[in-house]
């Protein structure tokens, strides 16, 4: 096989699989995606009653006031256009005072200690979850601001939280935003 | 523990049940046997390298397959590189993302091209739509499809058979194995969230307004941006191919491509596949499944220790801060609530393992004994291993424990009826050297140069995540311990040159065995002839593996993840 | 076939240990090996051995920080006597790789001193071309040379016997006190060796190789190890461990940025150690001495091998052709039963065979008359002025004539019938006919008697296959090599004795063609052949195996296509010599594997006790005193164990004949988890030494 050809057929191929693996490909599977699946295809997204979109039920978002359950602490405060994570070590000084600040913030707040996914930020930056332990610490806080029983804020969580799949993989989990949502959606 | 426990075997029984069909599977695809996708594949292969100038039923030598691999890849590596550069002024650029640098498109088209998909860039604002597919998920199935067609070359080889054509290896690793077990996984993973939009930033108005002070400067975030993309077309494979960039920055941690505990066991399922199931496609091709479970079943063992170590690591957690919280917890600090511990080390190890390098959990805030065993995974690239190089450097690996241990039979070396001789010996050798020159040196250099290692975290982590950066590379499994601020030209460059130098040394140095192996007169197999499909010689390589990995990597490791260890187990704090 | 007069040593085990060893003067090797060891030092020629320069470079690099322990900068742990203490240690480890290989080549030395003091500047009496003769030293005599020895003389060199019959005492060469019988034609006893000596009667030779090129001078530059060159698996072993040291090397270099970088420096003398430690020094400095000592080993079963490519060879043999007589059976037949035909009572067929053969010398005759007399039939005959007729080609038979007239034969069957023919009687019978079948479907030979007219029956004359030899193709066979013999017998007779000597094949009616034709048969399945031969016809087929062993006894041409002489012409030590070929490869594999699971323990020791500052103290699990300590444990050790296996390098690993899995399951027991356990507790137990003289 002479050089030339070697060079031929290697550019060739090349440019076959690029059409095929990088414009059919996803190309076609988006078609297929916005048909069948246009609700997730776009983000999942959460509508109010007025169809606005307020957010996706995929991502968390952040809560401050007291009349809301709190998620995790996120070090890009839960903007979603660029996810990050804290990068700190286990050894790391920061890690550790950071901790230690927000863990005397809550109790402040709420008068018990934290959990510990409530003083730790997640890989994401947008986890929508807080763990079933997390959101029981709060129901005090919230019931107290909402002016509701704490067994009705209990039962609320959960109905809200979600088990492992098949009862095994995963972790049990409540999602913030869903939860807030179903609290404002109270008469009281 | 015992349900995190429960999970991590539970995942590892669905992971061996696949092997045998999937190994079995791609033994046929490789041997050119019948499969049920001929009736629409044969017509159009046979257009393609019509078209292509690929005469199928040509054998190459390992000389012209390894030149075909690096003149094919090349040819891939320009439009890839190109797009990168322009990406601002080209088509399917909603969010209006710049061109990249050069050194960082260098970087990016070098590491996609390896297989590796090591990221200096941020997915979700450094990548336009266009690029995500035409470059990256291009490369994610070209890049797998390179690796699975030189391991089924070597495998080849070493049975003795011609090592095959590689345009027809590389176009039936697409058609038959990487399209369509890809295309059916996107649907699963689309339906459970995974978004595949061509459309811009979606503005959500958040429930509950905040402030938030950057620089002094106080104001009141009212929305959320929530980006989407054509990304679940990418995700499957990202995972299949062992490739592991993200289409967001945050890779698999990001709720959009991982969004359940469903999702993530597929992910865990589909970055192990190939490369458990090669080493039984190898028994099979080699006409002994007994020697294909052997080596299965060492690999396995190594990783079930391994991925256990991560795991009761991650589970008893940061004793400094369950001193703060006065409470025992697992590690929590860079994981997700629905995965947690469990499902973090054992996403940790199975793509540290794989090479894939997609991460569902920060590794740089992994406990230090987990973060250890990714990084040691990587070191030796062989418990799986990446795609199609993993069951390669595995039987290279055998070759070293025949060659080493063979002799104390009273004959000289031989491996599946051929003789190991100084050739063998000297490519092995290549192959071995490679990687602790690529990963010490550039460590050594980057630690070494003041103003050059801009670290998040200091002293023994901060060695880790030098080390672990460079490992990365040479492995071509792109996953980061991150926080290294790598986007500068000496971590773009010194990069690159630890990705080339670690895909196609090896490669050559594999083909070029392969053949020399394949020439060889076979020896008939003797009562006197060594056994390698035993328990007893898949431990003798299981150990072979073990102390040369340790051997080469120990000094490092003592000062990097082991010293962390210590120093967390005595509270310290840097 | 030739069929070998001489006298063959059955091989049962008992007999094999007690096999002559060679003796050498082993007096002052090691007082010479030590200087030897010196010698070596020179970097010029230690180059060749990466690990060994490798630590003579770290030797010289301590030494200077141990002249100026700031030299790289203060480092801590940087002392004086530290330093001093590494250097020392290194230089002994240099020395003592040295030393093992010196004193594998003293060996060599030795033995050839003792070759080189046959072949002492002899005179020669040159034959001229026109009859006279005149006085040379033997140094001017050249090819093609003819010269006159007479009894006493010392063959003046190599050459073929043109003339005469001598006896000829060969044992400077061969051990063998026997003199040994020269004469021209016959093509195993018409060639001399230099430096024999010749004890009674006169021969004419002709020269047949230059000074210094005899075959006693290729003796002596072979078991000297001049020529040594390395074998491919030797190459193949230095690869790796070449890369290995590299590999050692990136490591430990790499180590001072990140050491620093995590704020726990270590000194030099420290990493120089550190990389010495790791790096298989073991088998780095043993590796030569093992190659020169299987070759020594082999040489010491009086078998020269012409290169350690052929002993390493052996090991690898798949398959051994083998010479039926000889070598599977004993060279001659003996009697083991007598068949009456016509009528004939056994005892009277006892008595004729008895008689037939009472001037039969050979082993066959003798064992006729043994089975007689065993028989009680000895006499019957009046030996009274009886006269012994000889066997010849031509009559192919033997017998008495008596006193009294009768003749008594015995003898190949036609040639009997025939004589008796001739003589008036009948001509066979077919109970004749029928014994002789018999005795060819047991593998026999049959030999007929006859007195006067009358055949009087069978002398059935057995192959004895040689005691013990059975076993030892079992052996082989478990070991994976597969035995063919090779007879010119025909088929039924040589698969009688296949089956009973248990090879796997034989060829009949074998021609030297066959031998070649065999052997490339093996070699095209990827075996490796081993076979012996001492004919000028044998030379092709011994050029082609992979391990042909000429005898001694042999043709010239036969010793130059070989690669392994035997001196004692004792074609079972093939066998011997595949051993000691596998043995070789086990003893590399063994120390190789040793070598790097020693590894294990010195990181366990050193690593701790360098990165101390870095708190990784609790990996110190050996509890060593302090680091300083460790550091000295463990090179102590590392330096230590070379002259500590010596012997075992010289002596080789055991060789037993089993599977390969349970050969490899034993030597992994023994070198792999031995060389994992064996230097934790030498180091520490060093440890304690190191502490107790106070320099922890």
């Amino acid at each position: 096989m002479s050089t030339f050809k070697e060079i031929g057929t290697a550019a060739r191929m090349a440019i076959f699989f690029w059409i095929a693996c990088g414009l059919a490909y996803p190309l076609i599977f988006t078609g297929f995606a916005q048909v069948a699946f246009p609700d997730q295809a776009n983000g999942s997204l959460v509508r109010n009653a007025q169809n606005q979109v307020i957010g996706s039920s995929l991502i968390g978002q952040k809560f401050t006031s007291v009349r809301y359950f709190h998620g995790r602490p996120s070090s890009i405060d839960y903007k979603a256009e660029a996810s990050g994570a804290s990068l700190l070590a286990p050894t790391n000084k920061v890690l550790i005072e950071r901790v230690k600040a927000d863990a005397a913030a809550f109790e402040a707040q709420n008068g018990t200690k934290p959990t510990i996914d409530l003083v730790t930020t997640p890989a994401s930056g947008l986890d929508p979850h807080i763990t079933p332990a997390g959101a029981a610490v709060q129901i005090a806080r919230v019931s107290r601001a909402r002016n509701l029983a704490p067994e009705q804020v209990r039962k609320l969580v959960s109905q809200y939280t979600e088990g492992r799949f098949l009862g095994i993989f995963g972790e049990p989990r409540v999602n913030v935003l869903a939860l807030n949502l179903a609290l404002d959606g109270i008469r009281q | 523990m015992s349900e995190g426990l429960l999970q991590i075997g539970a995942t590892l029984v669905l992971m061996v049940a696949i092997v045998p069909f999937f190994g079995a599977y791609m033994a046929r695809v490789f041997q050119g046997q019948s499969t049920w996708l001929d009736a629409v594949f044969v017509p159009l292969e046979g257009l393609v390298f019509r078209l292509g100038g690929v005469e199928p039923e040509r054998q190459m030598d390992w000389w012209e397959y390894a030149r075909a691999v690096l003149v094919s890849n090349i040819a891939m590596f320009v439009p890839v590189f190109a797009v990168l550069l322009f990406q601002g002024s080209l088509p399917l650029n909603p969010n209006n993302i710049p061109g990249m640098s050069w050194d960082l498109a260098l970087h990016t088209a070098i590491s996609f091209l390896t297989n590796t998909n090591q990221q200096h860039y941020s997915g979700e604002t450094g990548a336009s739509h266009f690029a995500q597919m035409v470059c990256f998920q291009y490369l994610m199935f070209t890049s797998a499809a390179t690796g699975l067609s030189v391991g089924i070359a070597f495998i080849r080889g070493v049975l003795g058979r011609p090592l095959g054509n590689f345009y027809v290896d590389l176009t039936r690793s697409i058609s038959r194995v990487l399209m369509p077990v890809a295309g059916v996984f996107a649907v699963v993973l689309l339906s459970q969230g995974v978004p595949q939009s061509l459309s811009g930033i979606a503005e959500a108005g958040l429930v509950e307004p905040y402030q938030t002070t950057t620089d002094g400067k106080t104001e009141t975030v009212t929305t959320q941006k929530l980006l989407t993309g054509p990304f679940a077309s990418m995700e499957s494979i990202k995972e299949l191919g062992e490739n592991g960039g993200g289409s967001y920055g945050i890779n698999s941690a990001h709720p959009y491509e991982n969004p359940n505990p469903l999702t993530n066991l597929l992910e865990i399922l589909l970055l192990l596949a190939v490369p458990t199931s090669l080493i039984y496609t190898f028994g099979v091709m080699a006409g002994n499944t007994k020697q294909g479970w052997v080596l299965f079943g060492m690999i396995f063992l190594l990783f079930a220790g391994l991925t256990g170590t991560a795991a009761v690591s991650e589970y008893f957690g940061n004793p400094a801060v369950n001193a703060l919280l006065g409470s025992a917890n697992a590690n929590f600090e860079g994981q997700e609530v629905r995965f947690g511990w469990a499902q973090s080390a054992l996403y940790a190890t199975a793509t540290t393992s794989t090479m894939t390098g997609a991460v569902n959990a920060m590794h740089d805030s992994l406990t230090p004994l987990a973060g250890g065993v990714a990084l040691f995974n990587m070191c030796l690239q062989v418990i799986w291993g990446g795609q199609g190089t993993g069951i390669a450097y595995i039987l290279v690996f055998l070759i070293i424990a025949v060659f080493l241990t063979g002799l104390m039979v009273g004959r000289t070396p031989e491996i599946f009826g051929r003789k190991i001789e100084q050739r063998e010996v000297a490519l092995a050798s290549i192959i071995f050297l490679v990687h602790p020159i690529i990963i010490l040196i550039p460590t050594a250099l980057a630690v070494g140069i003041p103003g050059i290692a801009a670290n998040s975290n200091p002293l023994y982590h901060g060695l880790s995540q030098v080390l672990y950066e460079y490992a990365s590379a040479a492995a071509n499994n792109g996953s980061g311990f991150e926080g290294l601020g790598d986007n500068t030209p000496w971590w773009n460059l010194s990069a690159s040159v630890v990705l080339l130098a670690g895909r196609y040394l090896p490669i050559v140095a594999l083909l070029a065995l392969a053949g020399g192996l394949q020439r060889k007169v076979p020896v008939p197999e003797t009562p006197g002839t060594l056994r390698t499909d035993t328990v007893l010689f898949g431990t003798v390589t299981a150990g072979t593996i073990v102390i040369l990995g340790a051997l080469t990597f120990f000094p490092a490791f003592a000062l990097g993840p082991i010293a962390e260890y210590f120093a967390n187990l005595a509270g310290k704090t840097f | 076939m030739q069929v070998r007069n001489k006298p063959v040593r059955p091989v049962d085990a008992a007999v094999r240990s007690d096999l002559k060893r060679r003796k050498v003067d082993q007096s002052g090797l090691y007082s010479r090996a030590i200087a030897e060891a010196f010698v070596k030092l020179n970097p010029l020629t230690l180059y060749k051995n990466p690990v060994m320069f490798v630590v003579l470079v770290g030797t010289v690099i301590t030494l200077a920080l141990t002249v100026n322990p700031d030299l790289f900068g203060d480092l801590p742990d940087s002392t004086r006597l530290l330093n001093g203490l590494i250097t020392a240690i290194l230089f002994l480890t240099v020395l003592f790789g040295n030393f093992a290989e010196a004193v594998a080549e003293g060996r060599g030395k030795a033995q050839a001193d003792a070759l080189r003091r046959t072949r002492q500047d002899t005179s020669a009496r040159r034959v001229l071309p026109d009859g006279r003769t005149e006085e040379v030293f033997s140094t001017q005599l050249r090819k093609g040379d003819v010269i006159q020895v007479v009894a006493g003389d010392l063959i003046a060199a190599d050459g073929e016997v043109l003339e005469g019959v001598a006896s000829v005492d060969e044992s400077a060469i061969t051990g063998e006190s026997a003199p040994v019988i020269k004469e021209p034609g016959s093509d195993v006893a018409s060639t001399v060796t230099g430096g024999t000596r010749i004890l009674s009667d006169a021969l004419l030779v002709r020269v047949s190789s230059n000074p210094g090129e005899a075959f006693i001078d290729r003796m002596i530059a072979l078991v000297e190890g001049a020529r040594r060159q390395k074998t491919p698996n030797e190459i193949a072993l230095t690869v790796l461990l070449a890369v290995l040291t590299l590999i050692f090397l990136i490591v430990v270099a790499t180590i001072p940025p990140m050491a620093n970088f995590v704020g726990a420096p270590v000194s030099i003398a420290a990493l120089v150690g550190l990389l010495v430690a790791l790096i298989p020094t073991t088998i780095g400095g043993l590796l030569s001495a093992i190659g020169i000592a299987g070759m020594d080993r082999v040489a010491q079963f009086n078998v020269i091998a012409t290169s350690g490519k052929a002993v390493e060879a052996a090991g690898d043999v798949g398959t051994l052709i083998l010479d039926k007589t000889g070598t599977i059976t004993l060279g001659n037949r003996l009697a083991d039963e007598f068949i009456p035909v016509g009528g004939h009572s056994l005892g009277r067929l006892a008595q004729a065979a008895w008689a037939a053969s009472i001037f039969d010398t050979t082993p066959e005759g003798k064992s006729v008359i043994k089975l007689a007399t065993a028989q009680g039939a000895a006499g019957g005959y009046d030996p009274q002025g009886a006269a012994g007729i000889e066997f010849t080609a031509q009559t192919r038979m033997s017998g008495t004539d008596f006193g009294d007239g009768r003749r008594v034969r015995k003898g190949a069957v036609d040639a009997v019938k025939r004589y008796v023919q001739a003589q008036g009687g009948a001509a066979g019978s077919a109970e004749l006919d029928g014994a002789v079948e018999r005795v060819s479907r047991l593998g026999g030979t049959p030999l007929a008697v006859s007195d006067g007219t009358e055949i009087f029956g069978i002398i059935y004359l057995k192959d004895i296959v040689k005691p013990g030899i059975r076993e030892r193709f079992e052996e082989l066979r478990r070991m994976g090599i597969r035995t063919i013999m090779l007879t010119g017998d025909n088929r039924i007779t040589a698969s009688v004795i296949a089956g009973e000597a248990g090879v796997d094949d034989f060829i009949a009616e074998a021609t030297p063609e066959d031998k070649i034709r065999v052997i490339r048969e093996s070699q095209e399945q990827g075996k490796l052949v081993a076979m012996t031969g001492d004919g000028t016809n044998d030379a092709p087929a011994l050029a082609q195996a992979d391990v042909g062993v000429a005898m001694n006894s042999g043709t010239q041409a036969a010793k130059e296509a070989a690669n392994m002489v035997d001196l004692d012409s004792d074609p079972t030590k093939l066998i011997d010599v595949v051993t000691i070929g596998k043995q070789l490869l086990i003893t590399r594999g063994a120390l190789t594997t040793f070598s790097i699971a020693n590894d294990v323990s010195k990181y366990f020791a050193l690593i701790p006790a360098m990165f101390a500052a870095a708190g990784i103290g609790a990996l110190n699990i050996m509890a060593l005193t302090s680091p300083q300590s460790a550091i000295l444990s463990a090179l102590i050790f590392n330096a230590l164990i070379i002259p500590a296996l010596i012997p075992l390098a010289l002596r080789g690993v055991e060789f037993r004949p089993l599977s390969a899995d349970r050969l490899l399951t034993r030597n992994i027991l023994i070198y792999g988890l031995g060389g994992l356990v064996v230097p934790f507790v030498g180091i520490k137990l060093i440890d304690i030494v190191v502490t107790a003289v106070g320099l922890a």
